[in-house]
């Protein structure tokens, strides 16, 4: 078990002081969090065994600071914040992992601008839309009785009754706030415009999907992998959209295969 | 005391097992297997007809609402309603209230600004203006505004009516996210320097702040009578009210309540049990999660209903209750005239509540007993409530030419 320290780091005109997550050493590795709030899970913990990670937290999600989601607009702005947080870091070029929502964001990121982003991991993101593979408005869902259908392989199993088991309202608090702040830059439908960027995007890439994800449909892998030039699909069996909760061990292990 | 009468213009006859059979009466509920567009048009109809009949019984004023994409309610333009309604009251002494057109779903918001315009023109001065931010539902799943910004489009949209209404000369509005560059308005309010604005809300806490900031008169539209919820909301308001240096003017404070008026409380029950029913059964089934999309509410108030959901618990416990339970905890005034008025009076000294509306038309009633609910109401119950609060405030949340002639040296 890696020490897990958040750093606040102040950007955006000092406007925004977002709280990042950072463990381990070695070379760095950028994780963007999905739309559900960042969750230290042992998946980080694995890929901190080898790497510095550096794990933001979406802007208006830290404690303390609802509010500096007002400062950002929409996805351009998103996207310039991301660099200058980038700079704060010192992080010049780095390998991105982003999953869901963060996935979209990393693929922006490395589609705005090539330079910033070494590597990337897509870990079932969204940004594409197809009329016959609709994508469920997870802010929609009611958490208690059906987003453990939509997230998990298991809704039933150990993983669902840890994410899911007694809800506690603070956790319940910080979930709701991180689905608002996330869901600014994609409501009502997460096809926001990445079909007109992603072509840009030079970083290798690894595309990983949960062959059962209810939430985001495996089918979007490929919108995804012939849009990005010599980009890999890894398909995950028994697998639904958090399958850093469900296979942490070997998706750890797709991942420092790629990155090294 | 000024007394409305509210419609909502629902679907009077869905299925016995509506509500096992369809997960939603908003949004999703499926048209075509649920109404008839000509049958709809006969409801349109009783509905104008019922408002029209109040007005004529001595209601002060009429009320539209808008909602979208439900069986609940299905106004989706109020002010088209509004329009007919102030043609066909022309030469009465009652208000239009608009409760009206949602600011955060129209693009441009000075649509609004026009269409209130219009209305005041036509109705000669006797408009007041709602200004309801929508319901979840309505604005973030049906009219697709990003959740988070919905309050904020708000506050913009509210401004530029505002100053649409009143700026003497043409000017640009560059917002955040409405950018105009000429605004000069066509036509003008005849009640200057603009018509009432009335906020209708259902108890987050930002809300009354806006509301006591501004000036406005705040409508608690609870459905959940005036118990816990309501006394909460009461306390909450006029403490923020007194935060911003307001008086105590009790038409400050408008709400909403349903209630049901025959020769005796046993007929009452015999007239009304089902309907009431009717109404909170099916009416209000929607999934709780709808009501709580994340971003709806901003952060304090979402953390508050997080910490302590009672509205949620209230919410959830409605299917249990039967027209017993609803009258016992007084979700709805139902029974003879005496009962009624007596719950009335209290209920508005309570929550010092000056501008009261009454749902008169609940669920699947049927015409003729509306106009007969809206007849004794308005005969028996409504001539004993209206002399409240007259001595000692004025309603200045009201058109200037309807307002009751208040005694000599009464706080405006």
């Amino acid at each position: 078990m890696s020490t897990v320290t958040d750093r606040r780091v102040t950007v955006w005109q000092n406007k925004i002081s977002p709280n990042v997550k950072v463990a381990g050493s070695g070379s760095p590795v950028v994780f963007l969090h999905g739309a559900g709030g960042l969750i230290w899970d042992p998946f980080l913990d694995k890929l901190a065994e080898r790497h510095t990670v550096y794990a933001p937290e979406h802007p208006g999600t830290s404690s303390g600071d609802p509010d500096a989601i007002a400062h950002l607009d929409n996805l351009w702005d998103l996207v310039l914040y991301y660099y200058e947080l980038f700079d704060a870091l010192g992080l010049k070029s780095v390998p991105v992992i982003g999953h869901s929502f963060g996935g979209m964001m990393a693929a922006e990121l490395a589609a705005s601008n090539p330079e910033r982003v070494s590597k990337l991991v897509l870990m079932c993101p969204i940004g594409f839309w197809r009329d016959d593979a609709p994508i469920p408005n997870w802010m929609t869902i009611s958490p208690a009785s059906d987003m453990p259908k939509y997230l998990l392989y298991d809704p039933e199993g150990p993983v669902a009754k840890q994410m899911f088991g007694a809800p506690d309202p603070e956790m319940q608090i910080r979930m709701i706030w991180c689905m608002a702040c996330t869901g600014k830059f994609v409501w009502p439908i997460p096809d926001k415009g990445l079909k007109k960027r992603i072509h840009r995007i030079k970083a290798p890439t690894l595309v990983l999907w949960g062959s059962d994800d209810r939430l985001v449909p495996a089918v979007y892998a490929e919108e995804f992998s012939s849009r990005i030039p010599g980009s890999r699909v890894e398909m995950l069996g028994q697998a639904g959209h958090v399958f850093t909760l469900e296979h942490a061990e070997k998706v750890a292990a797709l991942v420092e295969g790629f990155l090294s | 005391m000024y007394i409305s009468t509210f419609h909502l213009m629902p679907h009077r006859e869905l299925p016995d097992d509506f509500e096992k059979r369809y997960k939603s009466i908003w949004v999703t509920a499926p048209f075509h297997e649920l109404a008839d567009p000509k049958r709809v048009g006969q409801y349109y109809n009783w509905t104008f007809d019922e408002l029209i009949a109040a007005a004529k019984a001595g209601s002060d004023g009429i009320c539209t609402n808008e909602h979208h994409q439900n069986a609940y309610g299905f106004m989706p333009s109020p002010n088209m309603m509004g329009s007919v309604l102030a043609r066909s009251t022309q030469g009465l002494n009652c208000a239009l209230v608009q409760i009206g057109a949602s600011l955060p779903g129209t693009q441009p918001p000075i649509r609004i600004a026009e269409e209130y315009a219009m209305l005041d023109a036509i109705s000669g001065g006797r408009l007041v203006a709602g200004f309801p931010l929508g319901t979840p539902m309505d604005i973030n799943i049906c009219y697709g505004i990003t959740p988070i910004e919905q309050r904020d489009r708000y506050r913009e949209a509210h401004d530029l009516i505002l100053k649409a209404w009143t700026a003497k000369e043409v000017f640009p509005w560059n917002g955040k996210y409405f950018q105009l560059g000429q605004v000069n308005l066509w036509p003008r309010p005849i009640q200057q320097p603009h018509p009432p604005v009335w906020i209708p809300g259902s108890g987050s806490t930002s809300t009354f702040a806006y509301t006591a900031e501004h000036d406005h008169c705040y409508c608690f539209l609870s459905y959940f009578g005036f118990k816990s919820v309501s006394l909460a909301v009461r306390d909450k308001y006029w403490e923020t009210c007194a935060k911003f240096g307001r008086d105590e003017n009790p038409y400050r404070m408008g709400f909403l309540q349903l209630v049901g008026v025959s020769e005796t409380d046993a007929q009452a029950e015999k007239d009304y049990a089902k309907h009431v029913e009717y109404f909170y059964h099916k009416g209000l089934h929607v999934p709780p999660e709808w009501l709580g999309i994340p971003g709806h509410q901003d952060y304090q108030s979402m953390a508050n209903a997080v910490r302590n959901p009672a509205m949620a618990r209230n919410f959830a416990a409605l299917k249990e209750k039967r027209f017993k339970d609803f009258v016992e905890d007084k979700f709805v005034m139902c029974g003879s005239p005496a009962t009624v008025r007596d719950q009335l009076k209290e209920l508005c000294k309570t929550l010092r509540v000056g501008n009261l509306m009454v749902l008169l038309h609940i669920g699947s009633m049927p015409h003729d007993l509306t106009l007969k609910n809206i007849s004794l109401f308005f005969q028996e119950v409504a001539p004993s409530l209206r002399p409240m609060w007259e001595d000692d405030w004025e309603n200045r949340w009201w058109p200037q030419a309807l307002r009751h002639k208040a005694p000599e040296g009464v706080a405006a």
